[in-house]
């Protein structure tokens, strides 16, 4: 999984590259939870053009970060989705609050490799 | 055991969520005879993990025991059987009902029956509280003659528009 982290925007990006269900979800959270409280982002963006799986293990573990990230005063936005997935996604009715964007390039060129966990 | 269908397998396996992966990738590659679109299988690799998930993390809460996984196929079906011998549901309905979820400190969100309802044709659950639990989901593939007759007509179609 690779952190990517634009200071002057307090943007970080992080692509997941798991398949995501509950067995992955334990390890995923602490992980992404460690990077969240170490940067503070303004917005986070999950890349999933490495997830091929996701069950409703991962909308629980969206919604965890959600919560915390809106906590910590900042933002969570989707990018890079696959059909399966954006199929949960829209039945989990979860893009009414954590949108899916179209792209984020602009900002991976931005920032800099931060770390992988 | 063979008879009146095409073909058949049966999965034992302890409940822990490493399991998981290794149930719907076995699940996946036997309804691969079907020919599923990669769609319909992406479908049955979801209900999958949601069933065997739900046996982990509710039949057993995590404790030690049996999950049991059979499937069935017939020409153009294919039926699997996700079960275990939990503390079973004490109101189906209930714990149906979407976003609905007795786990929620555990960051579930109560989506498992829904998805599975929404991603195979038909789903059936019986349910013993204390004995266990039993889920049986059905998912009709189209046959690859029917799929290839959709591409050639989306092929004609777009053929058509560009005036070919």
């Amino acid at each position: 999984m690779e952190c990517i982290y634009v200071p002057q925007d307090k943007l970080l990006t992080i692509k997941i590259a798991e398949e995501i269900d509950e067995n992955v979800v334990k390890k995923l959270r602490r992980k992404i939870d460690n990077e969240i409280t170490r940067f503070m982002p303004r917005k986070v963006i999950f890349d999933f053009s490495n997830v091929s799986f996701m069950d409703s293990a991962g909308i629980g573990m969206l919604l965890g970060r959600y919560k915390v990230i809106r906590m910590l005063g900042g933002n969570l936005e989707l990018c890079h989705v696959n059909k399966q997935i954006e199929k949960i996604f829209e039945i989990s009715g979860i893009l009414k609050i954590i949108p899916l964007i179209k792209d984020n390039e602009i900002y991976e060129y931005g920032g800099k490799n931060v770390g992988n966990i | 055991m063979l008879g009146i269908y095409d073909n058949e397998m049966k999965l034992e396996f302890v409940s822990k969520s490493s399991n998981e992966a290794f149930a719907r990738i076995s699940v996946a590659a036997f309804a691969s005879q079907l020919d599923p679109s990669i769609d319909e299988l992406a479908d049955i690799k979801t209900a999958v993990s949601e069933a065997v998930t739900n046996c982990i993390i509710h039949g057993y809460e995590n404790t030690i025991g049996i999950v049991k996984v059979e499937c069935k196929l017939k020409s153009n079906w294919i039926e699997i059987q996700v079960s275990d011998n939990g503390k079973g549901i004490e109101d189906i309905e209930l714990a149906k009902r979407p976003l609905y979820t007795t786990k929620a400190n555990l960051e579930r969100s109560g989506m498992g029956f829904t998805i599975m309802e929404s991603f195979m044709d038909e789903l059936k659950i019986e349910s013993i509280p204390n004995m266990g639990t039993k889920v049986t989901m059905k998912k009709y593939i189209t046959p690859l003659d029917d799929k290839n007759n959709e591409n050639m007509s989306i092929a004609n179609q777009s053929k058509q528009k560009e005036g070919i």
